[in-house]
Parts: C-alpha cells; structure tokens; sequence
C-alpha cells in the first residue's frame, strides 16, 4: 500500500513539472482557455446524456424508442466525454499534488466511477431486451434505476467540479 | 453611464442580501453548480435543435417537432441562468457589472437569443418553412452553425469573468 501510494505522489510531481504543465501555471490564459474547453465539454456530456437519462425514467422524449434515443445522443456523450477526459487531465497536470488531496476531486472521481460501472451494468443487463420495451413511455424498474443513478451521479460530478474551484487557489 | 454602474454596484454591494450572499459560504458554488446544470440542458437541447437544422441528426423527426419539444427546454434554461445569475451580480457587482468579459456575454446572449427567435419563430406558422428551398436550407444550416458557436462564445466568457480583471 504505502509503495503505491508513493508510486502516485511521485507520479503527480512529475506530471506536475512537465513543460506543459509549467505552460498552464505560468501562461495568464492557458488556464482559462483549458477550462472553457472543459467546461463546455461537461455540460455538453451531462446535456446529452440527460436526455437518455430522463427517457429511461419516462420523463422525456416518451414518444421515441430508447434505442433511438441512444443513438441519437450516445455519440455526442462520448466525443464530448473525451474532450472532458482530456481537458481535465491537464488541467488536473497543472498542479497534481495539491489536486489529487483536494477532496472534491476525489469525489468527483469517485461519482466517474459510480457513473462508469452503471453504465456497464445499464449495457449488460438493464437494456435486455430494449426491443420489447424500448417504444413504451414507462420503462422496466431496471432502466429507470439506471436512468435515475445516472442523473444524480452526473449532478454530483458538476457540483463536485465547481467546489474544487473555491477549494483550490492556485488561480486568482 | 460607467459612474452610474458603479456607484449602483456600490449601493448593491452594501445591501443585506449582499452580505448575507457573500457571507454565507456554500452559497455562491452552489448558484455557479445550478447555473451549470442550466447551462448543460441548454447546450443539450440548442445542440440537438441545431443539428436538426443542419440536417445532421434526428433527420426523421420534422424541425417544427423538434422546435416544439426542445425551445421549451432552452427558455426554462434561460430563466433559471438568469435568476442564478443575477444571485451572482447581488453578491459580487464589480466583478461581474464592471466586467469586460461579462459585457462581452450579455452582448454575445442577446445576439444568439435573437437568432433562436428569428429561426424558431417562423416555424410556428408554417412547420416546413426551413425546408421550403434548398437556399432556405442552406441558411438554416448556416443559423445554426452560428447559433452555437455564439453559445460556445457565450460559455467562454462567462468562464473569462472570473479572470478578466476590473480596473
């Protein structure tokens, strides 16, 4: 355990005095620009994904079959996820040590995390049988379940992620 | 017109409900994290509105039903951005009022707020009225390129307030 965990802390010091990551402490608009991207990134994440999520929980979009809905809102999830992933890891590069023990961030991870394995588990068992169900307005207590988990994990990953702002104040 | 921002930004930083805004600590993130869920379901339904225009996805499902389903979405957005927003302006007045970034997004906002009106509104009296020619086409696709990019611009000066300094 304590071999790992010096493993990590030696890890973000070096993630921390890489050039670029010297470039996003030093540079006036590095940062903000980062953070933009970001930003919008997440909301574009948690705006598309929430239209899947509400569906799911018989809330929205009733009328369209859930397998539609996946496909209409899956792809922007996903390249919009990326650009989050990216964004955030530079931004988290910028100054590692003092991210990695700010707890908001943690939690945040921890809540990514929750929000991956249901998704896992929302592909390997709760979207069984999607045609039987997938035109109803009310949906299986199995996808509604994801639907909510969903919702509240990603409410939690934005509040999470602005709390590490007022936390941190390594940025005027 | 900037002294009478300012000493209005002075008489509202001096208000109880000012006070108590900047006082109370978990106020001011938890606004910013409302304003942010806001922000994501306006992106969201702006987008899916604009791809639609473009003829890029949901292109079985008609611009006016897509109009109907998601502007209502966008205007609910824009009250709750407005309300957390102006809790913003009572608890910090300079930062934001006097701000060039937070000029530069209320300018940017009317623009794109008009745009949406000018390109959804057509639609109520005639559902096909984008689809009508390929240049009536054309120029919904090009609306809705601008439309979000000026919402990207929007967001982008937003993030700038909190950088951009008031002299």
């Amino acid at each position: 355990m304590t071999i790992a965990a010096l493993d990590l802390t030696e890890l973000f010091q070096r993630l921390h005095d890489t050039r670029w990551a010297a470039v996003l402490r030093e540079n006036d608009s590095a940062f903000p620009w980062v953070e933009c991207l970001h930003v919008l990134a997440i909301t574009l994440v948690v705006g598309s994904i929430s239209v899947l999520d509400l569906r799911l929980l018989g809330l929205a979009w009733r009328d369209r079959p859930v397998g539609r809905v996946l496909r209409d809102i899956l792809p922007i999830t996903w390249i919009a996820f990326a650009l989050a992933a990216v964004s955030g890891f530079l931004l988290f590069a910028s100054n590692a040590p003092t991210y990695a023990r700010n707890p908001f961030l943690q939690a945040k991870m921890g809540l990514l995390l929750l929000a991956g394995v249901n998704m896992t588990a929302f592909h390997l068992w709760s979207r069984r049988n999607l045609p039987e169900w997938e035109s109803e307005p009310r949906t299986p207590f199995r996808a509604r379940l994801a639907g909510a988990v969903s919702l509240l994990c990603w409410v939690g990953i934005v509040a999470a992620g602005r709390w590490i702002g007022f936390t941190i104040v390594s940025h005027p | 017109m900037r002294h009478a921002v300012s000493v209005f930004c002075a008489w509202l930083e001096r208000t109880p409900l000012s006070h108590q805004l900047q006082t109370i600590e978990w106020v001011i993130p938890a606004v910013q994290t409302l304003h942010l869920l806001a922000i994501a379901a306006l992106m969201g339904a702006t987008l899916v509105l604009n791809l639609r225009l473009l003829g890029v996805a949901s292109a079985d499902v008609p611009v006016a039903r897509v109009s109907r389903r998601f502007l209502p979405v966008v205007k609910v957005s824009l009250a709750v951005l407005l309300a957390t927003g102006a809790v913003m302006i009572a608890a910090e007045p300079e930062r934001s009022l006097l701000n060039l970034a937070f000029q530069v997004k209320m300018a940017l906002l009317t623009g794109v707020v008009l745009l949406t009106a000018a390109t959804t509104r057509p639609l109520r009296r005639r559902p096909e009225f984008w689809g009508d020619s390929p240049a009536r086409r054309r120029l919904a696709g090009a609306s809705a390129v601008l439309s979000s990019g000026l919402w990207v611009a929007v967001l982008c000066a937003g993030r700038w307030i909190a950088y951009v300094r008031v002299q």
